[in-house]
């Protein structure tokens, strides 16, 4: 090889070199940037936190922490005010309470009846239409409830006002169906084949194999789906703010007046004076919302992760 | 025999729980669009309302939501993708990537409410944005964040591990094999979670109340810092709020407001159809 070949091949490799090198900063810095954004989720949440508690925590520099928690009133604006979040838990745990006799027999019938017993062409459609439902925004249903629903049950119950915990109940059941069915339907889909042809094999029924075999084996992710469905009720908030009459009182059946601590927040924020106590207050609330639902998306979280380990 | 009868009789039990919760979601719909259809003219869509709402159009709050819609997606697309990129081709499996989905699990759960409380926190007040589609938009995003980043987590799972190993083999980098390769297999799946993100986020109330709806306010904003009205706050306020008011009004607000959310879910439905077609071919 000749001098002037031999400096041609390195300036080459040189430029090759350069290139590579330039390319691997490029790759180094996306990489770093990606995972900047996948990061962002903790962030945010991390961020809900402290936001909350910023705001939330002055409350106690006004009120103790007893009269926060155990006080059995929620007067805000009287001129002895009073903090106390007991009456808007227990709204809150009425209309999910209700909620949840309502939409988990239904939700978990229609699972099973989509998942397994329904033709291939039904299925989908019911599920276009249910997966439809849960695009219902809060406020159409809250608007179809004070217009239809609490009317009906005024009628039906002989009350004085259909603006009830009930009528909360009915309309919440409706948002928490659609996690309901999608996940425990899901449960039901990721069961393998083999299931359903060994209990046939021994000679079972086709209901006898939902019941005894696939829901025993989907029974994690049922109960998942079933927490999930749960928060989606704790957490609504417009619908029950529309029509279940607000009163902030402990409510003694489903046929009175209740108020949640959503609807709380939602109601009143705009009231408040910035950094007042009961600006402090809703905030307040909003962490014993925030601590309600995160603990039941952890439990339903690990329903699912167990019910993973468990198929494996 | 016996058993026969029984699981007739269970099956239609069955059946029947599934029509009470598919029979009234239609009726919903139906009804809606029956009694709101009327009022649906174009004044109604373009004109200021007047006479404290009870007469004229919903213009302001169409364009509000539209605005609010925009700036959301403009926030959580990136975000989203970024994140279900990250989650699928860079982290390593381990207690990072398990607390990031358990971050994700409970973004998805933090009630509406709880969101509007953080915006009004962070963006309002903290960054002084104020009440604006800004906040209001920002809110929203993180709202939408668990949806996007789901959709795409999921669509960037289902592109074969073959086509990566294709482009790596051919001398391409890992970011240029996303870019060029896996990223453009996934577009289908990750439209589709945006917009059922967008839909989500057009009905969504309880956020934009703390953070940028404007109870009344008869002009189109200006800059990201203005107030808007929105479809569903609007929806809520004349359906509560105002004394008086006409009937026909509100189920047009709702027919418009169901309209735009369902539309969208109509061309996530049916992208996602059309993938799967495509898929199976």
């Amino acid at each position: 090889m000749t001098d002037i070949t031999m400096e041609l091949v390195k300036k080459k490799k040189g430029k090759a070199l350069k290139k590579n090198i330039k390319n691997s900063m490029g790759e180094y810095i996306i990489e770093k940037f990606i995972f900047i954004l996948g990061i962002t989720s903790i962030a945010i949440i991390a961020l809900i936190f402290l936001f909350l508690f910023r705001s939330g925590i002055q409350l106690f520099n006004d009120i103790t922490l007893q009269e926060f928690l155990f006080g059995r009133y929620w007067f805000p604006i009287s001129v002895n005010p009073q903090y106390g979040i007991l009456p808007l838990v227990a709204g809150t745990l009425m209309v999910t309470l209700g909620a949840v006799f309502i939409s988990v027999p239904l939700g978990i019938g229609s699972a099973i009846f989509i998942a397994e017993v329904a033709p291939p062409k039904t299925k989908t459609v019911l599920k276009v239409i249910i997966e439809f439902l849960s695009a219902i925004p809060s406020v159409v249903l809250g608007f179809l409830g004070i217009v239809f629903l609490s009317s009906w049950i005024r009628v039906t119950f002989h009350l004085s006002s259909g603006f009830t915990v009930l009528t909360g109940s009915i309309l919440v059941s409706f948002m928490a169906l659609p996690t309901i069915i999608s996940i425990s339907d899901d449960a039901l889909n990721a069961l393998p084949q083999e299931y359903h042809e060994a209990s046939f094999a021994l000679g079972a029924t086709k209901w006898e194999t939902i019941l005894h075999v696939l829901v025993p084996a989907a029974s994690s992710g049922i109960i998942a789906a079933v927490m999930l469905g749960v928060g989606r009720a704790i957490g609504e908030t417009m619908t029950v703010m529309m029509v279940t009459g607000n009163a902030a009182q402990i409510p003694n059946s489903f046929l009175v007046s209740g108020r949640t601590m959503t609807a709380t927040i939602a109601a009143e924020m705009g009231d408040t004076v910035r950094n007042g106590t009961h600006y402090h207050a809703l905030f307040a609330v909003g962490i014993v919302l925030f601590l309600m639902t995160s603990i039941i998306n952890f439990i339903a979280d690990f329903a699912l992760s167990h019910g993973k380990k468990e198929a494996r | 025999m016996n058993k026969k009868i029984e699981e007739g009789v269970v099956f239609s039990i069955l059946s029947f729980i599934t029509m009470i919760v598919v029979i009234p979601t239609l009726l919903i719909i139906g009804y809606i669009l029956l009694k709101g259809i009327g009022t649906i003219n174009w004044e109604f869509l373009t004109a200021m309302p007047r006479q404290g709402m009870r007469a004229g159009g919903i213009y302001p709050a169409i364009i509000g939501t539209l605005y609010l819609v925009i700036g959301t997606i403009l926030f959580a697309l990136p975000l989203g993708v970024g994140s279900g990129i990250y989650l699928t081709e860079y982290a390593k499996q381990g207690m990072l990537s398990r607390i990031i989905r358990l971050a994700i699990l409970n973004l998805a759960g933090v009630p509406s409410v709880v969101y509007g409380l953080f915006g009004l926190g962070l963006f309002v007040l903290f960054l002084g944005f104020g009440s604006s589609i800004l906040a209001g938009s920002l809110t929203l995003a993180c709202l939408i964040l668990p949806i996007v980043i789901t959709a795409s987590e999921e669509a960037l799972k289902s592109v074969p591990i073959s086509y990566r190993e294709a482009s790596l083999a051919l001398g391409a980098s890992k970011w240029q094999t996303i870019q060029n390769v896996v990223l453009p297999h996934a577009m289908p799946g990750i439209l589709t979670g945006a917009i059922l993100g967008i839909g989500r986020a057009a009905g969504e109330t309880a956020p934009i109340l703390l953070t940028v709806a404007a109870f009344f306010l008869p002009r189109l904003p200006k800059s990201l810092f203005d107030q808007v009205m929105a479809l569903p706050y609007h929806l809520y306020i004349i359906s509560t709020q105002v004394p008086n008011m006409p009937e026909e009004i509100k189920y047009g607000t709702a027919l418009v407001l169901l309209g735009i959310v369902g539309l969208f879910y109509m061309i996530a439905t049916s992208i996602r159809i059309k993938f799967k077609i495509s898929n199976r071919a």
